[in-house]
């Protein structure tokens, strides 16, 4: 199914999306990676708050490359999600709802997602410059010593996403490889 | 010359690889793997016409230089040229600096420098430049094993579909697979690196391996991973084999992933 989502991401509106569905994300979505995660968790057993307010919110697995003069931001495809599995269980127990990126999820990652109600969307790794033309705003806020992986606000317009892995647990790596293998054995 | 190449080699996908992407498109049957092609089509469209990187993920520059031996380079050191090459390529051209310091600390080092710098000797009085920005989506799925002699070519078989079905969503699929079997541990690696350089149309010379080329690229696209691993005919678009001589008690294979963004460019000084 085709669906156009307006940010945040409640989690009315990311028990309604399932394995497989095309979205259309349109809001403001938060921008870390492997270092980035890495200081936010560390923050959250001190204790301390985070960059951004976590709740309902969408974090973008990426490390962009610089803007060209007159670009709002360089290249923009997710980076592989396995290396954020350490820390997402954390990040959702704290009320951050979606995740975008590529490729598979460790079991206690879905665990977390269907106890809080997750979402995790997928964008097409290596389609930085396509993804790069859905985000109008980019705003660096934190870890700025971190370089391409500091953490950015941005604003996304209709970014295409498929959802990988719902809140239910339902897997789209899975289903959709043995629908396509059950079509092709018949 | 360097700088150019990154930039290059970055913002225009090879024309082997472009070919490939719209053939598989055109085979595709699958309606999801369909869509997945069409936005990775666009995508290294784009980069070309707004000079921009196809990917974010612009790699460490993996340098070869073929350098004739009536050569004599004067100057400085030719590492340094190297990486000064680099540095001002990943600077002008606004590609990201992916490298750090040291691999257990972790500090970047800013200017996406050492190049991972291969030279060669070869007859002659040129010398061939290949830059090669390597992702490491793709390279954290490649693998290296030791077989023993009687493992044999089913051994091979398997493990090159082993690492592809590891791989899974994670490299970008759909990949492109770099084989290098033979000569030492090191060697071997080497090998399935320049098995990803050589154009993905092209065959090994012997027809012992390009039937091994061509057998191992359809069980691939028989596993149903499918672009992004949605599922789908084209999980791979090439796989090339390199070879060269063995110990007698060993038989090292190395498998070296890539993704739909296999990128190099290279020019003759």
């Amino acid at each position: 199914m085709e669906k156009h989502i307006r940010l945040p991401l409640t989690e009315e509106t990311a028990r309604s999306l399932h394995a497989g569905d095309t979205v259309y994300l349109t809001g403001t979505i938060y921008t870390s990676r492997d270092a980035g995660h890495k200081r936010m968790c560390e923050a959250l057993e001190k204790g301390q708050p985070l960059p951004f307010d976590p709740a309902d919110s969408v974090i973008y697995y990426v490390g962009p490359t610089p803007a060209k003069p007159g670009h709002v931001i360089g290249s923009a495809g997710p980076t592989t999600s396995g290396r954020m599995d350490a820390y997402a269980p954390a990040m959702l127990s704290v009320g951050a709802r979606g995740m975008i990126g590529k490729g598979a999820r460790l079991p206690q990652v879905i665990e977390a997602m269907k106890k809080y109600s997750g979402v995790y969307f997928g964008a097409t790794g290596g389609a930085g410059a396509l993804l790069a033309r859905c985000i109008k705003k980019s705003e660096l806020i934190a870890y700025e010593d971190l370089g391409a992986e500091a953490l950015r606000k941005l604003y996304v317009e209709d970014m295409p996403l498929v959802v990988i892995i719902d809140s239910e647990g339902r897997n789209l790596y899975e289903e959709g490889r043995a629908a396509y293998l059950k079509h092709h054995t018949k | 010359m360097i700088e150019k190449l990154c930039i290059e080699a970055n913002q225009l996908l090879p024309k082997d690889v472009g070919q490939a992407l719209r053939c598989c498109r055109r085979q595709e049957d699958w309606e999801i793997a369909q869509g997945v092609l069409d936005q990775i089509i666009e995508n290294f469209e784009i980069a070309r016409q707004e000079q921009v990187p196809i990917c974010q993920d612009t790699g460490m520059a993996c340098v070869f230089l073929e350098i004739g031996q009536d050569v004599h380079i004067t100057g400085g050191a030719l590492s340094e040229a190297v990486d000064e090459g680099v540095r001002r390529g990943y600077e002008r051209g606004y590609l990201r600096k992916s490298v750090v310091k040291d691999p257990l600390r972790r500090e970047n080092t800013g200017d996406n420098t050492p190049a991972m710098l291969y030279t060669e000797i070869v007859p002659g009085t040129h010398i061939k430049i290949s830059v090669v920005p390597k992702g490491f989506g793709s390279e954290n799925m490649s693998a290296i094993r030791m077989f023993k002699p009687s493992h044999g070519l089913s051994g091979i078989k398997d493990f090159i579909l082993e690492t592809v079905e590891a791989a899974g969503p994670n490299p970008c699929p759909p990949m492109v697979v770099g084989v290098g079997i033979g000569g030492t541990f090191d060697k071997a690696a080497l090998l399935a690196k320049k098995a990803l350089i050589r154009p993905i149309d092209s065959s090994h010379p012997d027809p012992f391996y390009r039937d091994l080329e061509k057998e191992m690229m359809e069980k691939i696209n028989e596993l149903g991973i499918g672009p992004q691993g949605f599922g789908g005919r084209t999980t791979a678009i090439g796989l090339n084999i390199e070879t060269m001589p063995t110990h007698i008690a060993g038989m090292p294979c190395a498998v070296n992933i890539s993704c739909h963004v296999t990128r190099h460019r290279t020019e003759v000084i």
